[in-house]
């Protein structure tokens, strides 16, 4: 494969040039071995698209969604000012993330803290580039295949975008099979809210297990996601189920890569 | 004498309109004890808003079952309230069926109203049977017990009881149309009563002018009774649904709101000229100098809009059966959020009530006496619960408000979460990585 070049806003900027796009990757995409995975297919596919961008490389910092969630405002308020000045150094006009959390963190909680830009997830900036003609998907390895999609809650219900995704894995010619709980109705992975990085409370069973479920009454043969957390825990629940031979829980943007790699 | 009737019924209306305005009194004070919020932007968004979910009910037959027959008993609620413009002003009056000269369209009019009382029986007999046999899960949690289980039925009940009275009332009637009974015009159509009339085939004059006044006294009394009730119970969302859904929440569901407070403090600390050892300027104003309490420990730390959703509240549940973290066994109940924050509210009322207006701290609050921090810290802020809730309360609100307290004013998140934040504030992300490190991936294979 051929080996990914990834431009700074920094070196952008010291060459004289602006991107079309900043990257913003986020820290699962950053830090997490399987949403790495998901940082580069999604580079891959910019690449191929000849998107011309840039990330920011050690300037990136957490948006503060996690510290937020957990109720300190002052952290993700510091978190979010840093960021910030970042960008509007950089004259940032347009975001793409792969991260649902900082999708909605950018794109909604930045422009009263003077943070204005146009904020796409990766599944809307794809499937504009596809309808663009800028990106083409060729071949059909997951042709046929029955793929179920889990709704991140920070793409969906917290931003109504149910279709995009979606849209990008009929483009594959696969059969996508919804969950008995969907679209507005979407039932959490059970990270959100900071939840991730902390034990659940006490119940009688945990909330990726009963969303894994879900998925699995489907009998697919993929789960796609579209949020490296939840992408983390349907992972760790089809594990729990001893399923991970049969069953692969994958990104919507490894699945668009992965028709040239198969 | 022969005004009695008129004047006792004018006093018995007035006397509930006061109770039922006194009553009000107390729901905008004890609301208006939350905080400021401007909820005014919009406003042809809000009236749509208003519109589509409260009027239109858009939201309530997400579950087409439940939705159906809410419709009806809505419809019926609505509708039938033309005939008690009728009735009220028979009362005042002392006429009897007053709007009888509209003639075929009171012929109409009567007849629908019967038709929908007839359907809304069946549809409370339904809600009822599905409450208390059929016990759907959301009907019987831990929270739904002792009075907002009897609140519940007791309403159904007085529907049925109400919808009975009018029907049999209407009966009675007819038969002394039928009668040609002096005062009882012939008027209205009784597609549903004429069923109940033939049970009292034989009655004399005397025995049905006794039924009909009986029961068109007991309806009405039975009406203005269940006003006053309104402020004890769920019910009241028939009237707060409305500006519920006028003053919800407009933005994206997963914006939560930058507190101003913490803003201020923000731009101090980043500001290089500011003097962090500045007395506050002599002329600002005392609420200036005072940036309150972060986060909501009791509900007046809450806005009022979320005091109201509180009271707006119809304990539907469909908000706690949408909930992941109540859905695998978690403490936590959106719906219960609510209901404490209503039932704390009151207490807060009751003890102003009782100091003539003064707040004198009674030792209690929402956080701990109401709603614990284990509930609190099972939210996955997934917005199912606003999602489902069919009149647009918010209690993921609530919820954050109050992590805020524990966590700004406290220091008391889970020790896991102090962790996670310790890792954001030293190395810009929630794991113990180097922000250095941030761009290796670029590099690995």
């Amino acid at each position: 494969m051929e080996e990914l070049k990834i431009k700074t806003m920094a070196d952008m900027m010291a060459a004289g040039e602006t991107p079309e796009v900043l990257f913003w990757v986020g820290c699962a995409g950053s830090f997490d071995d399987r949403a790495k995975k998901i940082t580069k297919a999604f580079a891959r596919l910019l690449t191929q698209a000849e998107v011309s961008f840039a990330v920011l490389g050690t300037e990136e910092s957490c948006t503060g969604d996690p510290a937020k969630r957990a109720g300190n405002e002052f952290l993700f308020q510091m978190q979010a000012v840093t960021n910030i000045e970042v960008m509007n150094a950089y004259e940032v006009k347009k975001v793409v993330t792969t991260c649902p959390h900082c999708f909605n963190t950018l794109k909604n909680e930045y422009p009263a803290l003077g943070g204005n830009y146009e904020v796409m997830h990766h599944t809307t900036f794809l499937k504009q580039l596809l309808e663009e003609g800028r990106l083409k998907i060729e071949g059909g390895a997951f042709k046929g295949k029955r793929i179920t999609f889990h709704d991140p809650c920070y793409l969906g219900r917290a931003n109504k975008i149910f279709e995009a995704p979606r849209e990008l894995i009929q483009k594959l010619d696969a059969e996508l099979v919804e969950m008995k709980s969907c679209k507005t109705r979407g039932l959490c992975c059970g990270a959100g809210g900071a939840q991730m990085f902390k034990e659940p409370e006490k119940g009688n069973k945990d909330v990726n297990i009963e969303r894994t479920e879900q998925a699995l009454e489907t009998q697919p043969e993929i789960i796609a996601a579209a949020c490296p957390f939840c992408n983390t825990m349907m992972t760790d629940g089809v594990k729990n189920k001893e399923k991970e031979g049969a069953i692969k829980v994958m990104d919507v943007a490894e699945l668009l890569d992965g028709i040239e790699d198969l | 004498m022969e005004y009695l009737p008129n004047v006792i019924f004018v006093l018995v209306l007035a006397g509930a309109i006061g109770l039922f305005a006194k009553n009000v009194g107390k729901l905008r004070r004890n609301i208006f004890l939350g905080q400021k919020v401007d909820r005014s932007d919009q406003k042809s968004e809000r009236w749509k808003m208003m519109g589509l979910v409260a009027l239109g009910q858009t939201k309530m037959v997400v579950r087409p079952i439940a939705g159906f027959l809410h419709i009806i008993v809505y419809l019926g609620f609505i509708i039938i309230n033309i005939e008690v413009l009728e009735i009220v002003l028979d009362g005042i009056l002392g006429t009897h069926r007053l709007f009888a000269f509209l003639g075929g369209v009171y012929d109409f009019l009567i007849g629908s109203f019967e038709i929908l009382a007839f359907l809304v029986v069946v549809s409370v007999v339904v809600f009822w049977l599905r409450r208390n046999s059929l016990k759907l899960a959301r009907f019987v949690k831990p929270e739904m017990k002792g009075w907002p289980k009897n609140d519940a039925n007791l309403i159904l009940y007085i529907e049925v009881v109400l919808m009975g009275l009018f029907l049999t009332m209407n009966a009675a009637d007819y038969q002394l149309q039928q009668m040609g009974s002096e005062h009882y015009v012939e008027a209205g159509s009784f597609p549903i009563s004429s069923f109940i009339a033939q049970g009292l085939a034989g009655w004399s004059e005397s025995s049905l002018i006794l039924l009909e006044r009986a029961c068109w006294w007991l309806h009405i009394i039975g009406i203005l009774s269940f006003l006053n009730y309104l402020y004890y119970s769920k019910h009241l969302h028939i009237i707060l649904a409305f500006p519920n859904t006028w003053y919800a929440k407009l933005q994206p569901a997963g914006e939560i709101n930058n507190l101003e407070s913490v803003t201020q403090e923000v731009k101090m600390m980043m500001d290089p000229s500011a003097d962090p050892f500045a007395a506050p300027a002599e002329d600002s104003g005392a609420d200036v100098d005072d940036p309150g309490t972060f986060g909501a420990k009791d509900v007046q730390d809450l806005n009022w809009v979320q005091l109201m959703n509180a009271y707006t509240c119809t304990e539907c549940g469909r908000c706690t059966s949408e909930c992941p973290a109540n859905q695998t066994g978690k403490l936590l109940s959106p719906r219960k959020i609510m209901m404490d924050t209503r039932d704390r509210l009151e207490e807060v009322g009751k003890v102003l009530d009782a100091n003539k207006g003064e707040w004198k701290d009674d030792g209690k609050n929402l956080l701990d006496d109401y709603i614990t921090r284990e509930e609190l810290w099972a939210c996955t802020t997934c917005n199912a619960c606003t999602q489902a809730c069919p009149i647009g309360i918010d209690p993921l609100s609530i919820i954050v408000d109050m992590r805020r307290y524990l966590v700004m004013e406290e220091s008391a998140a889970p020790n896991d979460l102090n962790v996670m934040m310790g890792n954001v504030e030293n190395n810009g992300a929630p794991w113990p990585f180097n922000q250095m490190d941030r761009l290796n991936w670029a590099n690995e294979s």
